[in-house]
């Protein structure tokens, strides 16, 4: 069944982001990638099949304006605290995809009695205790998007094998948001896992089996760190889990918002 | 005219194959093929290079600094210029630059400077860069806030230069409880400051509205015109009228009493395989937000492999003929830098005389020819030309010690 999206531009925190909202269901808030996002996702579609799901782009990425006094991804996670209460939406499920989950984890942090259910996929934001997260600043375009997936098919399947120049364009767009942000510690936050002791809501973290962009000891370290988490591995998937195996994950997701 | 020599310092030890294999001579290159035995012979063959160019009577020596790559030995550039400051008598020591971005405390900086000035007894010219792309990697600054902290931590060094400490100075990206540093200049109000540059228009305009020189690294005849156009119109606006004293050109010369000989020593300035700083990934060279945000999309598909370099990648030959690349006797090589002169009219030239695996004794003889022969040659010339340097018309050290500034219009019909 086709999902109503619907597009819109919403003021939040002194800052214009670009939200799709498609679905019905229990609010799913999903957080995209360092890379932005694409305007349509089969995973987004699966997940709207039975949830009413928020596609916000972060500010400074894709269809979202940057703002430039923005400095850390915390301030993302506050921003997006406000779009929340602007969109009237009250104990939603967050997932977090690769920096996303940073985003996500950081939101948890903040009210952690203000989610329902916490989704980490590929989540950076925590120093990996073995290996380090892959550099967006030395690493090419194509090398850095394509080292997402673990099916090279599976990225021509969502990118087409020769990206085309608009997208190679908005990937240094969000690299550039990214340095802003991001920069040092590179996509880590040396706080947040002691922080996150004070999360209430069960989290799942998901990882691919063939991670090549945030080593899985982190993923280990986050389900350390959640005091009610669970770990769930993919098999014969990379980073972009949501990308190359959309409709496996939108499933770990439903079943496990709904308490299965 | 200010006249000068220039060497990037080449760490020609260094085996070439690796690099090819390796297919990038800068940045990720492994510092492995550094050797520290070669390194030390050549530093020394540098500074022998250094003290016969103030010998044979050479105004300045041009410094620089780079990080993480063979064709630049220099990882401070303050280091030589401190050597200089005690080993020379005469001679400018003239940096072109100090990369700021790269200073977390441009105070320290300051310092330094000031000392370099003072025992040099005011020989120092300070110049100022970005930094390339790779320098900040190398180095770990955030390329995104480049702009930002290359005009930031400039106020900040010419604040503790000029004004009485202490004081406290509170910025975006500096943050100083206490500025008072106890070594200050002795070149009053604080010494020149020259901006070298390659091509970006925000350097240009920045430099044309302080009022400092800005130093074409080695671009065309029709590149720097267009440099001066665009230097010219910014200073109209600001209110006085842009001359040689404001102009400065680098360029690659290597002179020899053979022709022959000149010719195949010249092939040495593209021994980074004809890339300015070293064989490297686009994207060590501009990572995202260090570029022009006007030259994103030409820039991401370079990256890509999709597009020529937007910086133009051009043979030994075609260098020689846009006379970027300069080489011969003596006579020959006065009589192409005529022609520069004549089309860019420059007030400060810096010859880049020896690179790569040129011998220590043709380097010597290229500097010799140089102070004893080209340049009084050269100096003759921009007698003639009326091409005065910044010290010879007493210019302004900033825009904001002028005595000459008119409103924009009256500049304009001037």
């Amino acid at each position: 069944m086709a999902v109503d999206w619907a597009s819109s531009t919403i003021e939040a925190g002194g800052t214009t982001l670009h939200v799709k909202r498609g679905g019905r269901g229990q609010p799913v808030l999903i957080l995209h990638h360092e890379t932005g996002t694409l305007d349509d996702l089969p995973f987004y579609d699966a997940l709207a099949a039975n949830h009413d799901v928020i596609v916000p782009h972060h500010p400074g990425y894709s269809r979202s304006v940057r703002p430039d006094w923005m400095r850390s991804v915390r301030d993302i996670a506050v921003i997006y605290r406000g779009l929340l209460s602007e969109l009237k939406v009250a104990k939603p499920a967050l997932v977090g995809l690769g920096f996303g989950g940073w985003i996500a984890a950081e939101m948890a942090t903040m009210g952690p009695a203000d989610l329902s259910h916490l989704v980490l996929v590929g989540a950076m934001g925590i120093k990996p205790p073995q290996g380090d997260i892959l550099d967006l600043a030395i690493t090419g375009y194509m090398d850095y998007a394509r080292a997402g997936f673990h099916d090279q098919k599976a990225f021509d399947r969502v990118y087409g094998a020769e990206p085309s120049v608009d997208q190679l364009e908005m990937w240094d767009i969000c690299r550039e948001m990214s340095f802003r942000i991001a920069w040092k510690p590179y996509m880590y936050s040396q706080t947040l896992p002691h922080i996150l002791k004070t999360m209430r809501a069960p989290a799942l973290v998901v990882w691919g089996d063939d991670d090549k962009v945030v080593p899985v000891s982190a993923g280990k370290r986050y389900v350390e760190a959640l005091p009610n988490a669970r770990f769930e591995i993919v098999k014969a998937c990379g980073h972009c889990v949501d990308m190359e195996q959309p409709e496996m994950l939108a499933k770990l997701v439903s079943a496990f918002i709904a308490g299965r | 005219m200010h006249l000068m020599y220039f060497t990037e310092q080449p760490m020609s030890a260094y085996d070439e194959k690796a690099g090819r294999d390796f297919g990038a001579t800068a940045l990720m290159f492994s510092n492995k093929h550094f050797d520290p035995v070669a390194g030390s012979r050549l530093y020394n063959n540098y500074i022998e290079q250094y003290m016969l160019a103030e010998e044979v009577g050479i105004d300045g020596i041009m410094l620089n600094e780079h990080h993480n790559a063979p064709f630049c030995m220099q990882a401070k550039a303050n280091i030589f210029a401190a050597i200089l400051a005690g080993m020379t008598k005469k001679v400018k020591i003239v940096m072109l630059g100090n990369p700021l971005p790269l200073a977390e405390n441009p105070i320290r900086l300051a310092e330094e400077l000031a000392m370099i000035d003072m025992i040099s007894k005011g020989r120092l010219v300070s110049g100022f860069v970005r930094g390339g792309g790779q320098e900040q990697l190398a180095t770990g600054v955030n390329p995104a806030f480049n702009r930002e902290r290359f005009e930031e931590a400039h106020d900040l060094i010419t604040q503790a230069w000029t004004r009485t400490g202490p004081f406290r100075f509170e910025g975006t990206h500096y943050q100083h409880r206490v500025v008072n540093p106890w070594a200050v200049p002795l070149q009053k109000p604080y010494p020149r400051v020259w901006i070298p540059g390659v091509i970006s228009k925000e350097t240009i305009v920045w430099a044309a509205q302080q009022r400092y020189p800005y130093i074409a690294l080695n671009t065309s005849i029709e590149q720097t015109k267009k440099i001066w156009e665009l230097y010219d119109q910014v200073a109209l606006q600001t209110g006085y009228v842009g001359g040689p004293e404001n102009r400065g050109y680098l360029i690659q010369v290597h002179i020899s009493d053979n022709e022959d000989k000149a010719r195949e020593n010249a092939k040495q300035f593209r021994w980074m395989q004809g890339e300015f700083t070293g064989l490297a990934h686009p994207v060590w060279s501009t990572p995202s937000g260090y570029g022009s945000p006007t030259n994103r999309r030409a820039f991401v598909e370079f990256a890509a492999g999709r597009a020529i370099n937007p910086r133009g990648n051009t043979s030994f030959e075609q260098q020689v003929e846009d006379l970027r690349i300069i080489y011969g006797t003596p006579d020959q090589v006065v009589k192409k830098l005529k022609r520069i002169l004549e089309q860019t009219r420059p007030g400060i030239l810096a010859l880049w005389g020896n690179d790569g695996f040129v011998s220590q004794e043709d380097s010597l003889t290229c500097i010799r020819l140089m102070g004893q022969e080209v340049f009084p040659a050269i100096r003759e010339i921009a007698k003639s030309l009326d091409l005065n340097s910044p010290f010879d018309s007493n210019a302004p050290v900033h825009l904001k010690y002028s005595t000459d500034l008119k409103p924009a219009k009256a500049a304009a019909a001037e």
